[in-house]
């Protein structure tokens, strides 16, 4: 295992003074304002819209007079609608993974893609990569920024690069093997299906060289870090990214494992009330809110990420003086409370992403029997989640339903389904039915 | 030698397996033999028939999950004791069998038995051993 007094990438960003990094945040949020307001029909507007001009921020504590974006905003202005420079300074297109309708497309100047790899650089050096590693990127390459973005970073630390893309699980254990492979990138849940790949072609961790993670894309929990660093014998590190802000590199974990580092030179972090907006202290559990401070051609103000997450402020031993945030418990819009337990439907869907490799429908219904809530988890049978052996199909759903038991932490009713039985609302997953009566 | 078999993902809920049947009976598709393995919640259904490759085309376009696996089919008479002489001998190979079942021929005085193997080639060695005849698609979805 790597000693945790690991090296950092850009000392000069990572370990500034935090009064100065304040001074530095608040220089290029008012250079941003400044040029969004003359510039920028979309940010010019909404600014306009609820009268508040550059000239009004004068601390960081003024950003909440400004106004919040939503997805939705950004899903009205596709394709280009919210690009603030000409497209030939545009030499990027990515997209936000939007599972629902039109998906928020975002430009990369050059110094856009400069500082993005440098961001990814960061956190993959804090999670103890270096030149030596072999690194296989097993996110998906395309629109969706997890791939190019994982990709650039690494080759900017200096590993060696596979860029295998997702899928094809036997493939990526064969490659993972015979190359050598040190450090691995994909969805949390994939790196469970990997091991689970690995274990059914009889190949131990001793085969193989692994020995860090670098995990995103979606949630995980602890216990799920504890499955993968076991099985696969890493270290797992989680980051964080969403293409509407930048893609992967906003923040990561060091070796530390304990809150992931902000790239907060680049990206201004608040944590907000989901319900009323407003903005809570440090340490309060909330609904994230970035707003970018050096982004060109997609910049976001105060945009509403729906993930809920809170802000680390206790210094870590890493050395590293940026604010930490805790791993993403889930989606604000869609929180459950069951028998006092929160319960996100993306838990849900991150532990089935582990049993198949397509995304499967699924659907949670509440009801309550008595004085108890009860959580059904009803999921389509699908490719992944099938065998004509009776024995492997019960052990299957035996499996999904320990694995979801302890995700959640409560006991659920698993339904398995036929495909098609759940109903498809063209443009919104419907994910969730409450039957309980208040 | 094996022949091919359909699994298909049930939901225990009344009705499936006629809508299955109706499904391969409208499009010509006959089941030359059929067992189902259920539990509380759910079942598999696993068929032989005719035209698999069709078959599979058509309920897959219906949206059911399924899998073509290749199973082993040997004929033995259609007496007492058939069965049991075959799976003394596997028995005595220790060859595992994960689930099988049988039907009869109409026109003969034959049963055919469908074994679903672990280690399907070292069950047919055995099997080809002990003189029992294993049958081909050719022998059973034809007629
Ligand atoms: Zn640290």
């Amino acid at each position: 295992m790597p000693s945790s007094a690991s090296r950092i990438f850009d000392p000069a960003a990572e370990r500034l003074e935090p009064e100065k990094r304040r001074t530095l945040q608040l220089e290029r949020l008012q250079t941003q304002l400044r040029r969004l307001y003359d510039g920028s029909h979309y940010y010019g507007e909404k600014m306009r819209a609820v009268g508040v001009r550059p000239q009004d921020i004068r601390g960081l504590e003024d950003l909440a007079r400004l106004p919040f974006t939503e997805k939705e905003d950004l899903r009205r202005q596709y394709p280009y609608g919210a690009m603030t420079v000409p497209l030939a300074d545009v030499v990027r297109l990515q997209a936000s993974t939007g599972t629902t309708g039109r998906p928020i497309m975002v430009g990369y100047t050059r110094t856009d893609l400069e500082i993005w790899t440098q961001t990814v650089a960061r956190i993959l050096v804090a999670g103890g990569l270096s030149c030596d590693d072999i690194v296989q990127i097993a996110f998906g390459y395309g629109l969706f920024t997890g791939g190019f973005g994982l990709h650039q970073g690494a080759e900017r630390v200096g590993a060696t690069v596979i860029p295998v893309s997702s899928g094809n699980s036997e493939r990526q254990v064969a490659l993972m093997r015979d190359l050598g492979v040190t450090a691995l990138v994909c969805t949390p849940s994939y790196a469970l299906c990997l091991a689970e790949e690995l274990e059914r072609q009889g190949i131990t961790k001793s085969d193989l060289r692994l020995r860090l993670g670098f995990f995103g894309g979606e949630f995980w929990s602890e216990i799920m870090r504890k499955q993968i660093q076991s099985r696969l014998g890493l270290l797992a590190t989680d980051n964080y990214g969403l293409s509407e802000v930048m893609g992967p590199g906003v923040s990561g974990e060091c070796l530390r494992q304990d809150g992931m580092h902000i790239a907060e030179d680049h990206f201004l972090c608040e944590v907000v009330d989901p319900e009323t907006g407003d903005s809570l202290p440090d340490e309060a559990e909330g609904e994230l809110v970035f707003t970018t401070l050096t982004r060109q051609a997609s910049p976001v103000i105060r945009y509403r990420t729906r993930d809920r997450s809170r802000i680390l402020t206790e210094p870590c031993p890493c050395g590293r003086t940026t604010r930490r945030m805790a791993k993403v418990t889930g989606r604000a819009d869609d929180m459950l409370i069951i028998r006092g337990v929160n319960v996100f439907p993306s838990q849900v869907e991150t532990v089935l992403l582990a049993f198949s490799e397509i995304r499967p429908h699924y659907e949670l219904v509440v009801s309550r029997d008595g004085a108890m809530d009860q959580l059904e988890v009803r999921v389509e049978a699908d490719g992944g989640l099938f065998s004509d052996r009776m024995g492997e199909m019960a052990a299957l759903r035996d499996r999904l339903q320990r694995r979801l038991d302890s995700v959640l932490g409560l006991r659920v009713r698993l339904t398995l389904l036929e495909p098609g039985s759940l109903e498809r609302v063209p443009g919104k997953a419907r994910r969730v039915r409450d039957l309980r009566v208040w | 030698m094996t022949v091919r078999q359909i699994s298909v993902f049930i939901e225990n809920r009344a009705g499936r397996l006629e809508m299955i049947a109706r499904l391969l009976g409208d499009a010509g598709i006959n089941i030359r033999a059929l067992s189902l393995a259920d539990t509380s919640d759910f079942g598999i259904l696993r068929l032989i028939v005719n035209r698999p490759a069709d078959a599979e085309a058509m309920l897959r376009r219906h949206g059911f999950t399924l899998r073509m696996t290749e199973v082993v089919a040997v004929e033995v008479p259609d007496v007492p004791g058939g069965l049991a002489g075959v799976l003394s001998l596997l028995a005595a190979h220790q060859i595992n069998v994960e689930y099988m079942y049988a039907f009869v021929e109409k026109t003969a005085d034959k049963a055919v038995l469908v074994f679903r193997f672990n280690d399907s080639a070292r069950a047919m060695d055995v099997l080809r051993g002990a003189g029992i005849r294993l049958l081909g698609e050719a022998d059973i979805l034809t007629k």
